[in-house]
């Protein structure tokens, strides 16, 4: 039979590890679709309280905002909060005692995420083994995770910034966790952005992150 | 039309625009022929179904009271997160922000204007003393400063210089049940509000008679205005004409419409 370079990175994948294997338990994707869910409503609520007092010279469009007046934009918000708090705890707790943090994150060097990058802007990123991340997959998500925590920190200071002075002082004053709180959410999705982009050049990863394999 | 610096413009759970055109097409098609013309006539809106029914068509009921109940949650958190020995930040008079904002749900010019001369304030409620009091006799009382920041639910902040009672002792003064739950206000201005009581005793909460070393002024509040550095703007009421210690819940101009009641920063 004729053998062809580009009938060969066509074929589908077969290195998805043995057929039972899971790639992504069931509290990973748990998590994902609800981190995916709070992470939604806090932004597009988000952006509705920011509409109220501008930071910069723009507002976000009606269209894109939850919650109608600045009223219902805060009440969603500071319940999205709760659910992005105590899954996002639950998630990463698990993945320290599950060891799935040390196993699937690292180890991860600059020189690995470097050459991954090279890679995968020449389009020679391979995406048949779903069992391992890539070096810059690695460095996204655990950037998310940053983020999403920059986000948690500055949001309190925004929230209480008599009731936590310490983190008031870390974020530079009330008025500097604003910004802080505006640019880690700009990053956040940026990178949401790129992930959902991701998935859809590689369709086979929301079908592990909805049915594990 | 008085200007709103908080316009609700739809529900909290803001109905998209093509649900809305669903449900008034749907709404529409129940009712009598004669009535459907003088409808469409004034124009199919959301606004004038409510009128017609009598109730909100807003399809997510559940979804605010879920909201409002986790609202009500959160004030339980803000309280055992509240310290009452942790003093809000100071500043040097050098950072006062000039000119400090004016912000209300109505213009400017629209600030109830009360005269300080026959002004009286009222106490009621769980206190011993219902005695009403002059403005001169809240001045006669010992006078604290504070430059503390302002901050608004919308997000800005603004540093302000107020001088007044410290509110503790001013409950002291008139008996009031410090083991109540609430201080409630009302205003010259029909704003209404309410706070907690260990708050209402924290040691820079501040019946403010004053502005910058002036008397303060009508667009700041005159009479009289609480000054809590511990809790979001809308929660410091201006105008005050009556104080009240309560343990039935008060509520608020703002909170009854949606917005948390703790407001603590």
């Amino acid at each position: 039979m004729a053998h062809n370079a580009i009938a060969t990175s066509q074929e589908p994948s077969t290195s998805m590890g043995p057929k039972s294997a899971i790639v992504q338990p069931a509290w990973v994707r748990i998590a994902h679709w609800l981190n995916a869910l709070a992470v939604l409503l806090l932004v597009t609520s988000g952006w509705r309280i920011y509409n109220a007092s501008p930071i910069f010279n723009f507002r976000f469009p009606k269209e894109l905002v939850l919650g109608g007046w600045l009223g219902g934009a805060l009440l969603w918000h500071f319940a999205a909060m709760w659910l992005l708090a105590v899954n996002g705890i639950l998630y990463l707790v698990l993945n320290v005692l599950s060891r799935r943090l040390q196993r699937r994150f690292l180890p991860l060097t600059p020189r690995q995420f470097l050459a991954d990058m090279a890679a995968a802007l020449r389009g020679h990123l391979a995406h048949e083994d779903l069992t391992h991340y890539n070096a810059v997959q690695k460095a996204a998500y655990l950037g998310a995770w940053g983020v999403l925590l920059l986000l948690v920190l500055s949001g309190l200071v925004v929230w209480k910034s008599v009731q936590f002075p310490l983190l008031r002082e870390l974020m530079g004053g009330y008025d500097n966790a604003r910004v802080i709180h505006f640019f880690s959410m700009a990053a956040l999705v940026f990178f949401s952005a790129v992930h959902v982009f991701m998935v859809a050049v590689v369709p086979k990863t929301l079908r592990v992150m909805i049915l594990g394999r | 039309m008085k200007s709103q610096s908080k316009t609700r413009s739809s529900g909290p759970v803001g109905l998209a625009a093509s649900d809305q055109r669903e449900l008034l097409k749907d709404a529409a098609a129940l009712l009598s022929l004669p009535a459907r013309r003088l409808f469409l006539r004034r124009g199919l809106t959301l606004g004038g179904l409510a009128m017609l029914t009598g109730c909100s068509v807003t399809n997510s009921d559940e979804a605010e009271h879920l909201l409002m109940r986790v609202s009500r949650f959160n004030d339980k958190v803000q309280a055992w997160l509240f310290d009452p020995d942790r003093m809000a930040p100071t500043y040097p008079a050098s950072m006062i922000t000039r000119p400090f904002p004016f912000n209300a749900y109505y213009t400017e010019a629209e600030a109830p204007d009360v005269d300080g001369k026959g002004f009286f304030l009222q106490v009621s409620g769980l206190v011993q003393k219902r005695d009403i009091w002059s403005l001169e006799q809240l001045n006669a009382l010992p006078q604290e400063e504070q430059i503390t920041r302002h901050i608004c639910v919308e997000g800005w902040s603004a540093i302000g210089r107020w001088g007044g009672v410290r509110f503790a002792s001013f409950l002291e003064r008139i008996g009031a049940d410090t083991t109540a739950r609430y201080v409630g206000f009302r205003c010259a201005d029909d704003y209404f509000t309410s706070i907690d009581m260990p708050t209402a005793l924290h040691r820079q909460t501040l019946l403010a008679l004053s502005y910058d070393g002036q008397t303060l002024p009508r667009k700041y509040g005159f009479p009289m205005k609480l000054r809590m550095p511990t809790k979001l703007g809308y929660k410091n009421p201006k105008h005050i004409v009556e104080i009240f210690v309560t343990n039935e819940y008060p509520g608020g101009y703002w909170e009854d419409q949606g917005y948390n009641w703790f407001g603590g920063s």
